[in-house]
C-alpha cells in the first residue's frame, strides 16, 4: 500500500502545480477570445452598415453637388437651342412659302427682314445668293448686294449640308455676329441659299437673364475653345481660351477640379444641337462635397463612438463571465479536494490500524515473556540476581506500555477516520432522519409516509453516514416534488442478508439522459443550486459499506431511489 | 483444594501462549494450551478442564465458531472470550457477546485469573 501511495502523491502534487499555471492561462485565453468575439459580433455588421451608408452618401452627395449646375446647364441649352431652332425654322418656311421672284426683290425682302426683326428679333440683315455664290439680293444696313461668297467655308458647308449654323465672327461688320444659312434646290444642280445675319445679343440676352452670383460664369465657346461670348474669368468673345473641351455628347458633362489655392472649380459642358456651341457653365467654390464631407466626419465619429462602446461593453462582460467562471471552477476545485481529503484520511486511518494490530501482537509477546521472567524471579527461590532482573523486567514493561500508549492512540485515531459498522435500526434511523426534515414538510404540505415491517434484523453500517445517505435522498424527494405532494419510505427485508429501503416521491421524474448520469460527480439537474456532489457521495457510502443503490424514475408520474443494506449476520 | 483451576488456553500465538500457560502455572493453575481449534477439541476430548480461555482471532476457523461448537458439546463449560485491541476496522464487526465473558487485550493476568475463578465457580 506504502509503495503505491507513493508515485501518486508526487503525480496529485504536479498536476497541481501545472493545473495553477495552466489554469491562469486558460482563463486569459478564454477571456480574450470572448472579448474578441463579442467585440467582433457587434462591430462587423456596424462595419458593414458604415461602408454601405459610407459609398451611398459619397454618391448622393456627389449628385448633389452637381445638381444646381447640371440644371442650370439644361434649362439653358433649351433655351438657346430653341432660340436658334425658331430663326431656322422660320427661314426655312420663307424658303417654302416664298417663290424665288418674291425673295429676289430688295422691297419684298427687306419688308421680311423688318418683319422677323418685330416678331422674333435678333435678325440684322437676309440675303440670298446663287449657286454662283454670288449674292442677288440682300436686305440690311449694308450694302452687300453683288459680294460673292463662293470661296467662302460656310458657302460649301452649306450646299453640302443644307442647313448652316456658323460660328461667331466679327466679319466686316465688326460685331459678333452669327449666320444661319439654308440651301435651296431649283433643279438638278441649281439651287439657291437663305442667309441670314444673326446679333449675339440675342445669346447673350439669354446668359444675363440667368442672374449668376459672383463665383459663378457662364459663356459659350465652340469646338476648339473659342469664346463665342464674353466671359468673366476667360475674358471677351472671340479668344482662344485653355479649357478641357468634352467631346460632343447630347447630356450634360460635369467635372470637379481642384485649384492651387485649395478651392475647387466644377464646370459644366452642354453641346448646342445644329449649332457648333457648347455652353459653359463654371463655378468657383470649396469642395463640392462639403454637404457630405459633413456627414462623413459625423458618421466616422458616431462609428469610432460605437466602436469603444463595444470594445468596453465586451471588455467588461468578459471579465465579469470569466471572472464568475473561475469562481465556480475554484468551488468545485475545493469540494473536490475536500472529497479527496476525507478519502485520504481514511485511506490514512487504515494504514494506522494496520500498523498498530501488526506491532500489537509482538508487544503482547513481549510483555507475556517479560511477566513470565518476572514470576521466574519472584516465585523461584534463591534465583541469582533476583533484584536486577525484577528492574529490567519493569524497564521492559514501561517501554511496552509506552508503544502500547502509542498503538492504541494510532487505533483510537482511526476508528474515527473510518466508516464505523455497527448494528443500526433502520426503522429509527429513517424517522429521526425524516424528523430533520418535518418543518420543510409540514410547510409545504408535503406527507411523509412510512411503510416498515413489523421486525426487522439491524442493519450494519456508520450511523452518521447512513443518516446522511437518506438525508440526502430525502431532501431530493423533498425538491422534486410539488406542494402537496407524497412521499413513501419503504423498508423491507429483501432475503437472509440484505434489507431494502426505498424512497419513492410523486415528483416531477428524471429524463432518461439525466438518469444515466446521475451518480456521477459534479453532475447536477439543480443548476446553480447543486453542487452535483450528492448522490455521488452517497452512492460512495452506500457501496463502501457493502450495499447497493440504484433509481427508477418516470417522468411526470416520479422517482424511486432504492438502497440495500447488508442486515447483521447470525452470530 | 478450593484454589486449583484446570484451564485449556486457546491462541494461536505460540510464544505468547507458552509463556501465559507457565506464568499461570505459578499461580497454581493446570493451564494447558492449543493453538487451533482441532487440538483444542482433542484436549477438550480427553482432558477435564474448568474453564477455557479462547482468542476470538485464530486462523482458519473463528473464535465465535470455535465457542460455538464447545458451547453446543460442553454446554456446562464457561468460556472467557478474549478480543484483540478493539474491533480490526477491516473485519465487519466485532459484536458484543452474550454473559460479558470477553475480555480485552491486554489483558491483566490477576484480571483474568479473578474473571476465570469466578466463572468456574458459578458452574
Amino acid at each position: 500500500m506504502t509503495s503505491s501511495e507513493a508515485p501518486q502523491e508526487k503525480e496529485a502534487r504536479s498536476t497541481l502545480a501545472g493545473g495553477t499555471v495552466g489554469k491562469v492561462l486558460r482563463y486569459q485565453h478564454l477571456w480574450l477570445t470572448s472579448v474578441i468575439v463579442t467585440s467582433l459580433v457587434a462591430i462587423t455588421p456596424l462595419l458593414i452598415m458604415a461602408a454601405f451608408d459610407y459609398s451611398h452618401n459619397r454618391a448622393a452627395g456627389r449628385v448633389e453637388s452637381q445638381l444646381t449646375i447640371n440644371r442650370l446647364l439644361g434649362t439653358t441649352k433649351r433655351s438657346l437651342e430653341d432660340a436658334i431652332r425658331e430663326r431656322r425654322e422660320v427661314l426655312s418656311l420663307l424658303l417654302i412659302e416664298r417663290s424665288h421672284s418674291e425673295l429676289t426683290q430688295k422691297a419684298a425682302l427687306s419688308r421680311t427682314l423688318a418683319h422677323l426683326q418685330d416678331t422674333f428679333g435678333g435678325f440684322v440683315d437676309l440675303g440670298l445668293i446663287d449657286s454662283g455664290g454670288k449674292q442677288i439680293a440682300y436686305a440690311g444696313p449694308f450694302d452687300l448686294k453683288g459680294k460673292n461668297y463662293k470661296d467662302q467655308d460656310w458657302f460649301h458647308a452649306t450646299r453640302l449640308k443644307g442647313v448652316y449654323v456658323s460660328d461667331v465672327f466679327k466679319g466686316f461688320r465688326n460685331f459678333p455676329h452669327f449666320v444661319i444659312a439654308l440651301q435651296k434646290k431649283k433643279g438638278a444642280d441649281d439651287f439657291f441659299i437663305l442667309r441670314a445675319t444673326l446679333d449675339m445679343e440675342l445669346i447673350n440676352r439669354r446668359i444675363y437673364d440667368l442672374n449668376l452670383d459672383r463665383d459663378t460664369d457662364a459663356f459659350i465657346i465652340n469646338q476648339d475653345g473659342v469664346l463665342q461670348t464674353d466671359s468673366a474669368l476667360y475674358g471677351a468673345a472671340l479668344t482662344r481660351i485653355d479649357i478641357r473641351v468634352p467631346s460632343r455628347s447630347r447630356s450634360t458633362d460635369v467635372v470637379d477640379e481642384r485649384l492651387q489655392d485649395g478651392s475647387w472649380l466644377t464646370s459644366g459642358f452642354a453641346y448646342i444641337e445644329d449649332a457648333p456651341y457648347i455652353f459653359v457653365v463654371v463655378k468657383r467654390q470649396r469642395n463640392p462635397l462639403w454637404v457630405w464631407l459633413g456627414h462623413r466626419s459625423t458618421m466616422f465619429w458616431f462609428l469610432g463612438a460605437s466602436i469603444i462602446v463595444i470594445l468596453a461593453v465586451g471588455f467588461f462582460s468578459s471579465t465579469w463571465i470569466v471572472k464568475r467562471l473561475g469562481k465556480a471552477d475554484a468551488e468545485r476545485a475545493r469540494e473536490l479536494h475536500d472529497l479527496e481529503y476525507t478519502n485520504k484520511l481514511a485511506t490514512i486511518g487504515r494504514m494506522a490500524a494496520t500498523v498498530a494490530h501488526e506491532i500489537n501482537n509482538p508487544l503482547a509477546i513481549i510483555e507475556e515473556n517479560a511477566g513470565l521472567l518476572k514470576d521466574m524471579a519472584t516465585f523461584s527461590a534463591g534465583h541469582p540476581q533476583k533484584e536486577k532482573t525484577l528492574k529490567l523486567v519493569e524497564l521492559i514493561h514501561k517501554s511496552v506500555a509506552r508503544c502500547s500508549d502509542v498503538t492504541h492512540r494510532l487505533l483510537g485515531f482511526a476508528k474515527r477516520m473510518d466508516i464505523q459498522r455497527e448494528p443500526i435500526a433502520l426503522d429509527k434511523l429513517l424517522e429521526e432522519v425524516a424528523s430533520f426534515q418535518k418543518t420543510e414538510a409540514l410547510h409545504r404540505n408535503i406527507k411523509i409516509d412510512f411503510a416498515l415491517p413489523d421486525s426487522l434484523p439491524p442493519v450494519i453500517g456508520d450511523r452518521g453516514k447512513l443518516q446522511q445517505v437518506f438525508l440526502n435522498i430525502i431532501s431530493n424527494a423533498l425538491s422534486a416534488v410539488d406542494d402537496g405532494g407524497r412521499i413513501q419510505i419503504e423498508v423491507a427485508q429483501l432475503d437472509a442478508t440484505h434489507a431494502s429501503v426505498m424512497v419513492t416521491d410523486n415528483g416531477s421524474g428524471i429524463g432518461q439522459k439525466d438518469l444515466k448520469h446521475i451518480f456521477e460527480p459534479f453532475y447536477s439537474t439543480k443548476g446553480e443550486f447543486g453542487t452535483g456532489l450528492g448522490l455521488s457521495i452517497t452512492r460512495d457510502i452506500v457501496t463502501k459499506l457493502g450495499g447497493t443503490i440504484e433509481v427508477q424514475s418516470e417522468v411526470g408520474s416520479g422517482t424511486s431511489f432504492i438502497v440495500t443494506l447488508p442486515i447483521q449476520g447470525k452470530v | 483444594m478450593d484454589n486449583s483451576l484446570r484451564m485449556l488456553v486457546i491462541d494461536d500465538e505460540e510464544d505468547l501462549v507458552t509463556a501465559l500457560v507457565e506464568r499461570l502455572g505459578y499461580r497454581g493453575i493446570e493451564a494447558e494450551y492449543a493453538l487451533d481449534g482441532r487440538t483444542a477439541r482433542e484436549k477438550l476430548e480427553t482432558n477435564s478442564y474448568d474453564i477455557v480461555i479462547l482468542d476470538l482471532k485464530l486462523p482458519g476457523e473463528s473464535g465465535a465458531e470455535l465457542r460455538d461448537s464447545i458451547a453446543r458439546k460442553y454446554p456446562e463449560l464457561p468460556i472467557l472470550m478474549i478480543t484483540g485491541h478493539g474491533a480490526h476496522p477491516e473485519s465487519p464487526g466485532s459484536p458484543p457477546l452474550p454473559g460479558g465473558t470477553v475480555l480485552e487485550k491486554p489483558v491483566n493476568l490477576d484480571v483474568l485469573i479473578e474473571k476465570a475463578r469466578e466463572m468456574a465457580k458459578k458452574r
